[in-house]
């Protein structure tokens, strides 16, 4: 079995309230950093934990952290982005609804280490039954005294807040969930400067994903030397996967980094394969903004080797062969799946998200809604392909936020992989209503590499 | 420094205002407009929809411009533009949850609610759209009814019939 921390006790009846949380051992990383380590060495803890951001970027936390400016007399702020939005992730709304304890541990933790006296956590509207929980959390561990005015007699002073988003993907985006945090539309800010020096109010702020924070709590608790021994390379520690799609047993999983994407989608530990007797067909390994894979290049390497989740692994390859881990989302299409289609839909969520800021975004997602729609429907030509492809390419880097590549790369690596599915439908308009393109060559072995 | 306890009030419920109150001391002072939001939630939750009327009196509750209220209100989908059904059926269309049948889902419902996306029933009580994604991939088909957001997963046509009765019953 694989070691778990985020989810070691989450089938422990209770163990969304505090006294089972505690019993079995919650906030005693709270009592280790106030009462011995202190903020820098917490700081230095995660540091060594090797621990990457878990939204989708993969930026090390400590070195984040570090960043953070710290002026005499300014107030800093640690917010929390629970405004988990990405197609295929819901991994921190599990965390939030079955473990709220942990999250609200490692804010107060990330926060004492910040030097941050109130902090925020950002959710997004939808998740008004997890805004509860979270509140009730909140509520408790104030009431035990881990919360408020100086924590465990150690002087230090903690206010913590649930703020509700309300329905905004973009607001997921560090800097346009700070403006919505501060009441108004999600407009992603030019960079620099950085949250870091000028964030929620203008005041230095750290914006980490839930799951991050959540991570802090075992790297205080055991030390980040133990949580770096886990995982692989520079990919460390446990990762909380969302399985979904056509997948037998769909969820969340805590795997170790370097588990093998084979072992995942087959083994009956994890996702225990394809249901319906189907084949597998491509997967989108990290939410929907990262390239899609097919099967062959899911499962091995272009250079014959076995994909591991991993940050390093997925990304092998670059975008030509290879992925992204992204934020853990995991889809899984089986061979009844139109890749067309769901290209489509996708175009059709950034269009949707999109916040209008930015030309290339605003009218380049629409343009390509638009001709996916028509290809979908029969009415595409081949000149629609290149054409897709093109303006992909000038949302690409084009923009201030990353909204734009990632509604750019799910479109480009479509058609990178899947060309000929695309031809399909322009050459078969009329069939290509009524079946599925179906698995082609995607789930064959890949040939043995070629030198050049 | 703007001070929300001398603004003037509008006539919300006392109850309402208790509330909005609480919303805005979680903000630093000054920054109540952060408040909006939240308390944007709390008003709808009362009335259903998000009316002018009711975006002019926030705004005077946070001492900010209408058009402050008005901007955010368009920007973020959650918020009703125009009076709903009382029970909004609000159905994941996003690409994992389409993998595993949302849009049959959403032609059922409509079929049985016998409206359009968007429209509202003759008796009032719903109405029905499509929404991104819900984050609850793993259990999909999903659909949320406001103002609780309680999620209704994994649905099937049986599931749907057995949630409309009982809305209709409630």
């Amino acid at each position: 079995m694989a070691r778990k921390l985020l989810l070691e006790h989450i089938n422990e009846p209770g163990i969304e309230t505090f006294e089972v949380y505690r019993r079995l051992g919650g906030y005693r990383a709270v009592e280790k950093a106030l009462k011995s380590l202190g903020p820098g060495g917490v700081l230095e803890e995660v540091k060594t934990s090797g621990l990457r951001g878990r939204g989708g970027a993969g930026f090390p936390t400590g070195m984040k952290w570090s960043f953070l400016a710290k002026p005499e007399g300014i107030p800093r702020h640690l917010v929390c982005n629970a405004d988990e939005s990405e197609p295929g992730t819901f991994k921190d709304r599990y965390l939030m609804t079955y473990n709220p304890h942990v999250l609200i541990e490692g804010m107060i933790v990330s926060s004492f280490a910040l030097g941050a006296n109130t902090s925020y956590i950002y959710v997004r509207g939808e998740m008004m039954v997890q805004i509860r929980i979270l509140e009730k959390a909140i509520a408790e561990a104030k009431a035990a005294g881990f919360l408020g005015k100086n924590i465990l007699n150690s002087g230090y002073d903690l206010e913590l807040y649930v703020h509700p988003g309300a329905g905004a993907y973009i607001c997921g985006e560090e800097t346009a969930l700070l403006e919505s945090l501060e009441g108004k539309r999600g407009n992603p800010r030019i960079k620099p400067p950085f949250p870091a020096v000028s964030g929620l109010y203008g005041r230095p702020t750290v914006v980490n994903n839930v799951e991050s924070i959540a991570a802090v709590v075992s790297i205080v608790n055991d030390g980040g030397e133990e949580y770096a021994k886990i995982g692989i390379g520079r990919s460390t520690g446990t990762k909380l996967i969302s399985a979904g799609g056509n997948l037998k047993n769909r969820g969340v999983y805590e795997i170790e980094m370097g588990l093998s994407v084979e072992e995942f989608i087959y083994s009956d530990e994890y996702c225990g394969g394809i249901p319906n007797g189907k084949r597998l067909k491509a997967v989108v390994a990290g939410g929907s903004s990262v390239p899609i894979l097919p099967a062959n290049l899911i499962l091995k390497t272009a250079s014959g080797e076995d994909r591991l989740m991993s940050y390093e692994s997925l990304a092998e390859g670059g975008f030509q062969t290879g992925t992204m881990l992204g934020s853990g989302g995991f889809i899984a299409f089986d061979e009844d799946q139109c890749i067309v289609r769901n290209t489509w839909n996708f175009t059709r969520f950034y269009r949707h998200e999109s916040c209008g800021q930015c030309s290339p975004c605003r009218e380049g997602t629409g343009w390509m809604d638009k001709v996916l729609y028509s290809i979908e429907h029969g009415q595409g030509s081949y000149s629609d392909i290149d054409l897709l492809v093109n303006v992909a390419k000038n949302i690409e880097g084009n923009t201030i936020c990353p909204l734009g590549d990632a509604a750019a790369w799910p479109v480009a690596s479509a058609i990178r992989h899947f060309r000929d599915e695309f031809e399909w439908h322009i050459n078969n308009p009329q069939e290509s209503q009524n079946r599925n393109f179906g698995l082609a060559h995607y789930a064959d072995a890949l040939s043995p590499q070629v030198d050049s | 420094m703007l001070s929300v306890k001398d603004t003037e009030k509008g006539d919300f419920s006392p109850e309402l205002i208790a509330k909005f109150d609480e919303i805005v001391a979680r903000y630093p002072e000054g920054q109540q407009k952060s408040a909006l939001l939240p308390i944007m939630h709390e008003v709808q939750a009362q009335e259903g929809w998000m009316s002018v009327a009711s975006m002019d009196k926030i705004a005077t509750y946070l001492k900010i411009q209408p058009i402050e209220v008005y901007e955010v209100a368009t920007f973020y989908t959650m918020f009703f533009l125009r009076p709903q059904g009382k029970y909004v059926l609000e159905v994941c269309r996003t690409g994992p949850c389409c993998l595993v049948g949302a849009e049959e889902i959403m032609e059922y419902i409509e079929k049985k609610l016998g409206v359009k996306e968007g429209e509202v029933t003759e008796d009032g009580l719903f109405s029905w759209r499509g929404v991104e994604c819900m984050a609850a991939c793993g259990a999909g088909p999903v659909l949320h009814i406001g103002p609780e957001y309680k999620y209704h997963e994994n649905l099937t046509e049986e599931s749907i019939d057995k949630l409309i009765t009982e809305l209709k019953n409630k």
